[in-house]
């Protein structure tokens, strides 16, 4: 692995009394990256999350912050801050007294105190929210003072942990939005957990697929998206139309790299099952005779189509994948 | 036109039949209950009540002026207050990292733990205390102070543990963990924190624990006596010796503390901190 690399991850296992956990696990994140775990729950996404923060301990293996083993810290002397799903304000403490407490901890003056609170504020766009309590906030503005909170100590390792899916779709998008704004101005190290691929297609330089505490495929969205290195991960990451092949391995190709026209005489042949509108675009499945294949066309193409229509399919860019799970090629 | 304001029959044809019935049963539940509360209270300011009357000839403070003029009341008053104070310190500092103990470690036996605090209140008191007063017997805590702080302490220990435990698991574990990773220790995530948000439970038991010990006789009267007479353990010779004004000033005082306890309650506590309160597991 690369010698810079801020937080590095050499070997680790951590397993719960039950058996589960994660094992063998080896992760590098540059400065300034952004590196997402995603996997369904119980993939051990979190555990990993929770390992590196402290609160859970390491069987064995090594984490390394700015190339300082931390595996044995207690997590009060960790240079990482975590968010929580749950946002995790003290509701006792005002904005104010709750970003305050770390600051207070590491004797930083209260004149500075005041300064870097009120900055942090403006960056997350809360000026003026100092003496409110946590109840008294919606949970988008709550999430945003704990952010505020973590960022606020100059972690070495920001750690978040499914910090927007207890707020409604529109807040979500907009807080990843700025949450990946704040990220790449003060150029911090982030980990972040999701079940939601859509989240981490959206925010992260990497996205590390899990599956049942192993890693299945780390890479950019993009090669992760268009090249998904096993079945599991072409099922998780976006659409995919599974299509049996008479070798007994099977086809993949997004809803996307399907075309249609009437008639037969394609790759596939079929019947137009449903047809459905989803706003710019419309969704088609067509029933074939390997199984249900769903595709992507365009208003004006769809109005040719009714319902039982025998159609011809094209597939387009495709992958292979035995049974077995692995990638054919 | 005059018309009667309590003619009854107008009551029955405004509220209904049924209605009508509710509330006869509702004056009925009132008069039972808060009758003989507000006869103390007459009696407690009235200077001069004979019998056949059914309100007192003559209002005033005399029997106030009466009984605190009696160097034995007062005293009794000081020391029920003086226990009742440390009761509920010693109780906190006892029974605050058990119920956090409790709260937070899984270890076997530990439901057996909190229901044998509920043991303690499941038998007659008076069986407990005189077995007890054999021991203090023995050990030569028969009318001492830590003898009566020992019975006050027992009082009120189902409630300090059960429901600061519930407190303390009402607090959920990831706030103390954004403690610790700000940079607190545990020891400072403890007080910043944890105790801070659970202490409306707490100060609910810390108050039952105080009215308790203010209240507490059998026990005391078992292991107290001749040295230590509490308010309660005075009311007993009260009753027999003074007339029944006196005795109401007297339960009047004893009375103060509880009502000022449960206004505060009910200000600053929900049903929701008691019910919790007593869930066990």
């Amino acid at each position: 692995m690369s010698g810079n690399a801020k937080l590095e991850i050499r070997d680790l296992t951590m397993l719960y009394k039950t058996g589960d956990g994660v094992r063998n696990i080896n992760l590098a994140v540059e400065q300034g990256e952004l590196v997402t775990l995603l996997g369904p729950s119980g993939c051990g996404k979190t555990t990993i999350l929770r390992t590196i923060g402290g609160f859970l301990q390491a069987a064995s293996g090594q984490i390394l912050i700015s190339g300082k083993d931390i595996t044995h810290m207690l997590p009060e002397k960790r240079p990482t801050a975590m968010v929580f799903q749950s946002y995790n304000l003290w509701p006792h403490m005002t904005v104010y007294e709750n970003m305050a407490f770390g600051l207070k901890l590491r004797k930083v003056p209260k004149s500075e105190q005041k300064r870097r609170i009120a900055e942090m504020l403006e960056m997350i766009k809360m000026s003026g929210y100092e003496k409110k309590y946590p109840g008294q906030m919606s949970g988008g503005q709550q999430q945003r003072i704990a952010i505020g909170r973590s960022l606020l100590l100059q972690p070495d390792v920001l750690l978040l942990d499914e910090p927007f899916s207890a707020l409604d779709a529109k807040i979500r998008s907009q807080m990843r939005e700025e949450l990946r704004k704040i990220q790449t101005d003060l150029n911090i190290t982030v980990v972040f957990v999701t079940h939601d691929q859509e989240e981490a297609m959206a925010l992260s330089d990497r996205i590390v697929v899990m599956n049942k505490g192993s890693f299945e495929q780390v890479g950019p969205p993009q090669e992760i998206y268009n090249r998904p290195a096993s079945r599991y991960v072409a099922d998780f990451i976006g659409e995919m139309n599974f299509i049996p092949m008479p070798d007994g391995s099977i086809k993949a190709v997004r809803p996307e790299n399907v075309s249609v026209s009437p008639g037969t005489g394609g790759n596939l042949d079929g019947y137009v099952r449903t047809i459905m509108m989803l706003g710019h675009y419309i969704e088609m499945t067509v029933d074939t005779d390997c199984g249900i294949v769903k595709l992507f066309v365009s208003a004006e193409e769809a109005e040719q189509y009714k319902r039982g229509n025998p159609v011809a399919l094209t597939l387009g860019e495709s992958h292979r994948y035995n049974d077995d799970q692995s990638a054919a090629g | 036109m005059y018309m009667s304001y309590l003619n009854p029959k107008r009551w029955v044809h405004m509220m209904g039949r049924k209605k009508f019935g509710e509330f006869l049963v509702l004056a009925a539940f009132m008069l039972f209950f808060y009758g003989p509360l507000l006869h103390m209270f007459m009696l407690a300011f009235a200077n001069k009540y004979e019998m056949p009357g059914v309100l007192p000839q003559e209002f005033g403070f005399q029997w106030w002026r009466y009984v605190l003029a009696q160097p034995t009341l007062v005293s009794s008053i000081v020391l029920s207050f003086t226990i009742a104070l440390i009761t509920t310190a010693l109780s906190l500092l006892i029974c605050i990292p058990a119920a956090y103990v409790l709260a937070r470690y899984e270890f076997p036996g530990r439901k057996l733990v909190m229901f044998s605090f509920l043991l303690g209140n499941a038998f007659p008191k008076i069986g407990i205390y005189a077995s007890m007063g054999i021991i203090f017997y023995r050990i030569g805590l028969m009318g001492t102070l830590p003898g009566v702080l020992i019975v006050h302490l027992l009082g009120g220990m189902m409630l300090m543990i059960w429901m600061p435990t519930n407190a303390f698991k009402s607090v959920p574990r990831q706030q103390e963990e954004a403690a610790r990773d700000i940079g607190a220790g545990p020891i400072r995530t403890f007080f910043y924190v944890t105790l801070p948000m659970a202490w409306p439970g707490i100060a609910v038991a810390s108050m039952f624990t105080f009215i308790g010990s203010l209240g507490e006789n059998q026990g005391t009267l078992l292991v107290g006596l001749p040295n230590y007479r509490t308010m309660p353990v005075e009311m007993y010779g009260v009753i027999l010796d003074y007339p029944a004004t006196a005795g109401a000033v007297f339960a009047l005082i004893l009375l103060i503390p509880n009502v000022l306890l449960l206004f505060l309650m009910r200000k600053y506590v929900g049903p929701e901190t008691l019910s919790k309160g007593f869930k066990m597991g």
